[in-house]
């Protein structure tokens, strides 16, 4: 579906996606009589299986196009999309690059990113009362709308949400957290999985600290208590103050991943 | 907006319940007619993005149009058990501090606490 007036924006609507296709071989499994006279069928299974089989398909995928994938997650209001606009800014042309954006709803961020000249795909979960996360069927569907030959880095920018993201690989190659001074020091001890999951943490919106109480070393100490020795890079998105740092982190992991 | 931020939690654990319905179904043999499941033995890593008791509610809204009217989901919620990756001592962690209890590295492996998997399905005989 393309939206008309945005030559690169293509809009996706999360019911065409919702449901993965799959089918389970039924073995009925071992079974076993309990004392309270029930009978038990041992399943065991992992809850999300479907699901990090689709990233692993996906990781595969994007192996192969030679594109990495970076999944950006935060709570809502932390300034992802600005960083995003600004971290576009300073690695294109060099690095070609593209946008999956999610949103339970309104296309905002899209037609804020789609300036960059990036090609954007726009999720609203809406349809489902509003996802709290990207999953990875729908990365799957997005890409696909994607010229991927003509991608080296795929910025994912994920539901504004510390807890679920974190629990749904998508088939990315690393997970950066966006944190904002604007938001309590300890929010990587009140969402542990969130920072343990990542492999990088932004502390932006530094640019406000003079006219606030917040205690930087503090929130770094934190994110390094819950994720010891990740790399934490402290930016202003708005002025691109300590933005340099950043860019040249992602350029270092893209490089890593190459053959 | 708490409503809202309360949604998020509810709505999470609802995609994760109807996971949890889909393979429990799925595991019902197919030589069997007209069961009725009486539990299923979830195993909850204290790690996960879970709320036992939002998955619990979910669980119990949509289970009903579905073979698993009426089960009971019963969720086993285990510990975050970690071991230190240069002096290898194992120890549960209780609070959010990963990193090693006695030498302090920060080089760690969690060894549990991060499930989310359907053990079983236990089935009225």
């Amino acid at each position: 579906m393309q939206i008309s007036g945005f030559n690169n924006f293509k809009y996706c609507h999360h019911h065409e996606f919702h449901k993965p296709h799959h089918t389970h071989a039924k073995t009925g499994g071992h079974v076993e009589v309990k004392k309270s006279g029930t009978r038990e069928i041992k399943v065991v299974r992992r809850v999300l299986d479907v699901n990090e089989k689709m990233a692993r398909q996906n990781r595969e995928l994007f192996k192969e196009k030679g594109v990495f994938v970076l999944n950006v997650m935060s709570s809502p209001g932390s300034g992802k999309t600005t960083l995003l606009e600004k971290t576009l800014d300073e690695i294109m042309p060099e690095i070609k690059c593209a946008v999956i954006v999610g949103d339970i709803c309104t296309t905002n961020d899209a037609d804020r990113l789609v300036k960059t000249g990036a090609p954007v795909v726009q999720i609203n979960t809406d349809e489902f009362g509003g996802d709290c996360h990207l999953a990875a069927h729908v990365i799957e569907k997005s890409a696909g709308s994607l010229d991927l030959d003509a991608v080296d880095l795929l910025i994912v920018e994920n539901i504004g949400n510390l807890v679920c993201p974190a629990e749904f690989d998508i088939g990315e190659d690393a997970r950066v957290v966006v944190l904002s001074v604007t938001e309590g020091e300890d929010k990587p001890v009140k969402y542990p999985l969130m920072f343990r999951e990542c492999d990088a943490a932004i502390l932006n919106k530094t640019d406000l600290l003079p006219y606030l109480d917040y205690d930087r070393e503090l929130a770094v100490k934190y994110i390094h208590q819950v994720h010891p020795d990740i790399p934490v890079f402290e930016l202003s998105a708005k002025t691109k103050e300590g933005i340099g740092p950043w860019i040249d982190w992602i350029k270092g992991m893209m490089s890593r991943k190459k053959p | 907006m708490r409503a809202g931020v309360l949604g998020e939690f509810i709505l999470h654990e609802m995609g994760i319940a109807m996971q949890i319905i889909e393979i429990a179904t799925d595991s019902i043999p197919d030589d069997m007619e007209n069961v009725i499941v009486e539990r299923v033995n979830l195993k909850v890593g204290k790690l996960a993005a879970v709320v036992p008791d939002s998955l619990r509610f979910c669980f119990d809204i949509i289970a009903k149009d579905t073979p698993l009217k009426g089960a009971k989901l019963v969720i086993k919620e285990i510990d975050v058990v970690a071991r230190c990756n240069d002096c290898h001592t194992e120890w549960t962690i209780t609070e959010p501090v990963f990193s090693c209890k006695k030498c302090k590295s920060g080089s760690i492996e969690i060894l549990s606490g991060r499930e989310l998997d359907i053990d079983s399905i236990e089935i009225a005989e």
